[in-house]
């Protein structure tokens, strides 16, 4: 992002009044804020300041709002500059708003960029035929969909710098555009269609209802258990409780029991039991894990050849991380080859 | 109360208290950039960061009430660590961001020797920098006369902001961009339109803005520094003049509580270049209608040769709006003894009478009392030109809560909301009469306050308008014997003073009116009188600082000392009793003005009694024992000075009341020699055509 200017003295037109309709219109938009807070409308103000004057925002449309509002011209001007949906040097018949955070980073932002750049020359200038401009921003909040741009009023996602062309293209050459995602997802569904929530008893009432008949049993037992409680209370107040409560944890434990820390103390990360209650063995929609598991040799290998070039584990990352060698956790796999860390206190266990 | 652990040390402070404040009072010192006592918080610096036990990260101790901490575990007070290393690292990491893009270049900054960020730098900072890219360009920026930028040095604290928008009430600057790119700057540019707005100078904690008159001229280690008191206005602000040698080089606030908290004018701090230029530095005689140099001897035995020679009743003597007690006590005893009567020193021809009693030429009530008032009416006045900090406190006071405010005399921009009531006297009768609504506000109030300007008595219907004025006052109740709400706002710094000796005109005497007529006295001695032309005929005197308007018309000059190289004290527009310090020495030939007084008593053979400024001083005192009392307010006689007043009757004309200081910038000779504030003032003129369109 630069310095945001406003733009030169040349390119500004004399005078700014809103159009009857769009004075209404902003005269709605104040209403709904209560005396003395009329400044609350000035995005709204400005957004349609800037739509009625071809996209972008002129000095004196800045100033016509300031006044309207009763706010001080810099006020107003630093709501302008903040934000860069308001573009304030004239912008091409399509100004392309193209997101460069993270997300859209990672998955491709900057090959749209370079075309950008390659089609367009440098961002906020307004291409030879009047068509385009464009200009890179912050997140646009599309992340799901990344890459993807801002197109005037519309986003279009999933796109590569071929389909941002021909998007283009379209554009230009006044044909139908598809907005939103150029790839065929509906919405921001993963590609290739849902994958979660797919079982129908999801919707039938049959399981999301389930809870209820729960809560009519829990009624139930607390009929029964109303006498137990009233005895509960005298004890209560016989002996209160500390100020804060313990939280039920056990005595003389550490605060918290991480499977890090078991793995530490050279017990099994995760216990046995919470492994069986985790998995759901009647109702699991999940696909098994086809591929099988890497054995730790090959992990070690692959993490020494990474570790003497340089780079990260060339594991894939869609599987379990590896247990350490010594933990004893793989209880299916062969016992490590490697002998324990000489400094493992726990060795041989 | 809420008890809090600060370092160990328990504290019992109001719940509304900011961490901050309660680390403070505990003894802990918490490093800060965008915090403030007199503005808004806005806790975007986090150079506060503390340790507070049970959150999960540093808090910014501006912006975290007390009341917001949780207590511990068994219901211990809250416990804040301001010296723990977590705290530690925090204001670390804070620092090192900070410094990310301020640029190395203390040796050339004017701030340098005064900068909270080289301050604390030392504290937290480190000696290098992990920052491998290249450090922030911020282009300079115009914002007026007064102020230079350096916007490269910008921490983004928005003290400056802050101060413009809540404190001056001219919202003229903001921070324009938003993260790294943020910028402050006024829009398009423009200079800023306060008469305050030397103080964003001061408030920068770094080296961004700096004072434009000053830059690159002084370090503040050469400097000495001397406490004393603003004479710009009647308003007696509390001021530190830096010296270096004998010239003054700047004048920078200093707090004072009651009257300009730590603000000052842009006329006060920037009338230093005048304290240069222009001067007076030698005794002047005009011979063959030109003034030639002449020694003390010479000037003295012209102005005896003329006395000698001349009638008392045709001798007369007048008072500037500089001057000091002291000095006007010695012209009283001079004229007394030679049996003159024709004394003045209302030069702006103010319909007052010091017999009427102190509360008809003070403000009756203290300016810290203003934040009391709960309804305003100002008659004939813009305190905002006439007195600007004491419209710093109307402003403030309106902050606080809903004040009404009416405004009688011209229509000006007060920098608060208030009601324009109308023009001139006929407003104000019907005010009392309740034709108008506003009186209903007034009548309401509690503590209502009605304040009349110079602008209002300055004319020949002045005592009518302040008869009307303090009937309207007893109508509503504004005087109680605990509530003292009427008061004339005056202009001059000396004013008040020359009041207080009753330096006007004894029985029979001519009035400053009377005595600048042409041809109505033969010898008028004037000390510092420059705003009002003497008439032809007379043989003048003129004893002062600068080569102004009555150095131009006198026959003698006598040079004198500014209110920078003498002790005097001043009475300022409450009816405090200030004194000012020397700074340094008057130039050349000039002296004191006491001294040249006693001097010149000698040679006309009336010796006064005194040959030290504390021999002066304990005549003085013995004759009027409250200029003793320094920097405290005589008892107000409001009630009974009021029962007078609105006894004194009289028909005011329908003449709309015209501004006491037309030109806030040029408003003494001191103010009228420096150049930075005629570029202020042909700035202000600018900008009162631009919006008179």
């Amino acid at each position: 992002m630069a310095n945001r200017r406003l733009a030169p003295a040349s390119e500004q037109p004399a005078a700014f009044a809103f159009s009857s309709e769009n004075a209404d219109w902003a005269k709605g938009q104040i209403e709904k804020y209560p005396e003395g807070r009329q400044a609350s409308a000035v995005i709204p103000l400005l957004w349609k300041a800037q739509e009625q004057n071809g996209g972008w925002l002129p000095q004196k449309a800045i100033e016509a709002v300031a006044d309207e509002l009763g706010m001080p011209h810099i006020r107003v001007l630093e709501v302008a500059t903040f934000y860069t949906m308001f573009a304030l040097e004239p912008v091409g018949k399509f100004w392309i708003q193209l997101c460069g955070t993270v997300p859209c980073d990672s998955c491709g932002a900057r090959g749209l960029k370079d075309y950008l750049h390659h089609r367009l020359g440098a961002p906020g200038h307004v291409s030879a035929d009047g068509n385009f401009s464009w200009l890179e921003v912050e997140c646009l909040g599309a992340c799901c969909n990344a890459p993807m741009a801002q197109i005037n009023q519309d986003y279009y996602e999933d796109l590569t710098p071929d389909l941002l062309g021909k998007l283009m293209d379209d554009l230009a050459a006044g044909r139908p555009v598809k907005i939103g995602s150029q790839v065929g997802r509906t919405s921001s569904e993963p590609l290739g269609g849902a994958d979660t929530l797919t079982d129908a008893t999801l919707f039938d009432g049959s399981r999301v209802g389930a809870w209820r008949k729960r809560f009519e049993q829990k009624d139930e037992e607390n009929e029964a258990g109303k006498a137990e409680a009233a005895s509960s209370e005298q004890r209560a107040a016989s002996d209160p409780k500390p100020a804060r409560p313990d939280a039920g944890r056990a005595v003389g434990t550490s605060a918290t029991d991480a499977p890090a820390q078991r793995a530490a103390a050279g017990e099994t990360p995760v216990k046995a039991g919470d492994k069986v209650d985790a998995a759901d063995r009647t109702e699991s929609t999940a696909q098994p894990n086809k591929s099988a598991p890497a054995a730790p040799e090959t992990i070690a290998k692959a993490e020494a050849a990474g570790a003497e070039a340089g780079t990260q584990s060339a594991l894939p990352r869609n599987e379990p991380p590896p247990q350490p060698v010594n933990s004893g956790a793989s209880a299916d796999a062969p016992a490590p080859a490697s002998a324990p860390h000489p400094s493992d206190p726990k060795k041989g266990n | 109360m809420t008890k809090i652990v600060v370092d160990g040390t328990e504290v019992d402070v109001p719940a509304e208290y900011t961490l901050l404040q309660a680390c403070e009072a505990a003894g802990a010192e918490i490093p800060r950039f965008c915090f403030h006592e007199r503005l808004s918080i806005a806790g975007n610096c986090r150079m506060c960061l503390v340790e507070l036990k049970g959150a999960p990260k540093p808090v910014a101790s501006c912006a975290y009430a007390v009341k917001d901490c949780r207590p511990g575990p068994n219901g211990e007070p809250p416990e804040v660590l301001t010296r723990s290393g977590q705290t530690k690292k925090a204001r670390e990491g804070v620092m090192e961001f900070l410094l990310i893009n301020h640029p190395l270049d203390c040796p050339i900054c004017d701030q340098g020797g005064h900068c909270d960020l080289q301050d604390q730098a030392m504290a937290y900072g480190v000696d290098s920098t992990r920052y491998g890219e290249n450090k922030r360009a911020v282009e300079e920026k115009y914002i007026g006369p007064l102020v230079r930028t350096a916007m490269n040095r910008c921490i983004h604290c928005t003290r400056c902001v802050r101060f413009l928008a809540e404190v001056a009430g001219v919202p003229d600057l903001g921070a324009i961009g938003r993260g790294e790119d943020m910028e402050i700057t006024s829009y398009l540019e423009s200079a800023m339109g306060s008469e305050l707005q030397g103080n964003v100078a001061d408030l920068c904690p770094v080296g961004a803005l700096v004072h434009k008159p000053q830059s690159y001229e002084v370090r503040p280690w050469e400097l000495s520094k001397t406490e004393s008191v603003d004479v710009m206005d009647a308003v007696g602000c509390a001021i530190r003049v830096d010296a270096r040698g004998r010239e003054v080089m700047q004048i920078e606030p200093r707090v004072h509580e009651g009257i300009n908290e730590e603000w000052i004018s842009d006329k006060t701090r920037h009338a230093v270049d005048g304290l240069r230029t222009q001067r007076l530095d030698r005794p002047y005689l005009r011979e063959n209608g030109r003034l030639r140099p002449a020694s003390w001897g010479e000037a003295f035995a012209a102005i005896a040769a003329k006395v000698k020679g001349t009638d008392p009743k045709r001798i007369g003597a007048v008072v500037g709006d500089l001057a000091g007690v002291e000095e006007i006590y010695a012209l009283k005893a001079l004229m007394t003894s030679l049996g003159v009567t024709n004394l003045d020193c209302r030069q702006a021809g103010e319909a007052i009478d010091p017999a009427w009693g102190r509360a008809a030429y003070t403000l009756g009530t203290s300016i810290d009392g203003i934040e009391e008032a709960d309804a305003i009416l100002l008659v004939g006045t813009n305190p905002r030109l006439e007195a600007s900090l004491l419209n710093v406190r109307i402003r403030k006071r309106w902050r606080m809560g809903p004040l009404a405010v009416g405004l009688i005399g011209e229509a000006v921009d007060l920098t608060y909301p208030h009601t324009y009531l109308g023009a001139g006297p006929e407003t104000l009768a019907d005010l009392a009469s309740g034709q108008h609504s506003f009186g209903e506000a007034l009548k309401a109030a509690n503590r209502p306050l009605i304040i009349v300007g110079t602008g209002a008595l300055a004319r020949p219907d002045g005592a009518a308008i302040l008869a009307a004025a303090s009937k309207l006052a007893k109508d509503i109740g504004a005087v109680m014997p605990e509530w003292s709400g009427f008061g004339v706002l005056q202009t001059a710094a000396a004013r008040v003073g020359a009041l207080d000796l009753g330096f006007v005109p004894a029985e029979g005497g001519l009035d400053f009116a009377g005595m600048t007529q042409a041809g109505a006295l033969d010898v008028v001695f004037s000390l510092g009188a420059d705003e009002v032309e003497i008439g032809p005929g007379a043989f003048v005197v003129y004893q002062g600082t600068h080569g102004d308007r009555g150095a131009t018309r006198a026959d003698v000059v006598l040079p004198g000392a500014a209110y920078t190289e003498k002790s005097a004290t001043y009475v300022n527009l409450e009816g405090r009793v200030q004194t000012t310090n020397r700074a340094g020495f008057p130039p050349g030939d000039a002296r004191e003005d006491w001294a040249i007084l006693r001097a010149l008593s000698d040679v006309l053979g009336k010796r006064l009694p005194f040959d030290s400024l504390s021999a002066l001083r304990r005549a003085l005192y013995a004759e009027h024992p409250h200029f003793a009392a320094l920097d405290a307010i005589a008892p107000s006689d409001a009630v009974t000075t009021l029962e007078t007043l609105s006894g004194l009757g009289g028909e005011p004309t329908r003449t709309g009341f015209v501004a006491a200081v037309p030109d806030f910038y040029l408003s003494n000779a001191i103010a009228r020699a420096s150049r930075v504030l005629a570029e202020c003032s042909s700035l202000a003129r600018v900008r009162g055509l631009e919006a008179a369109e």
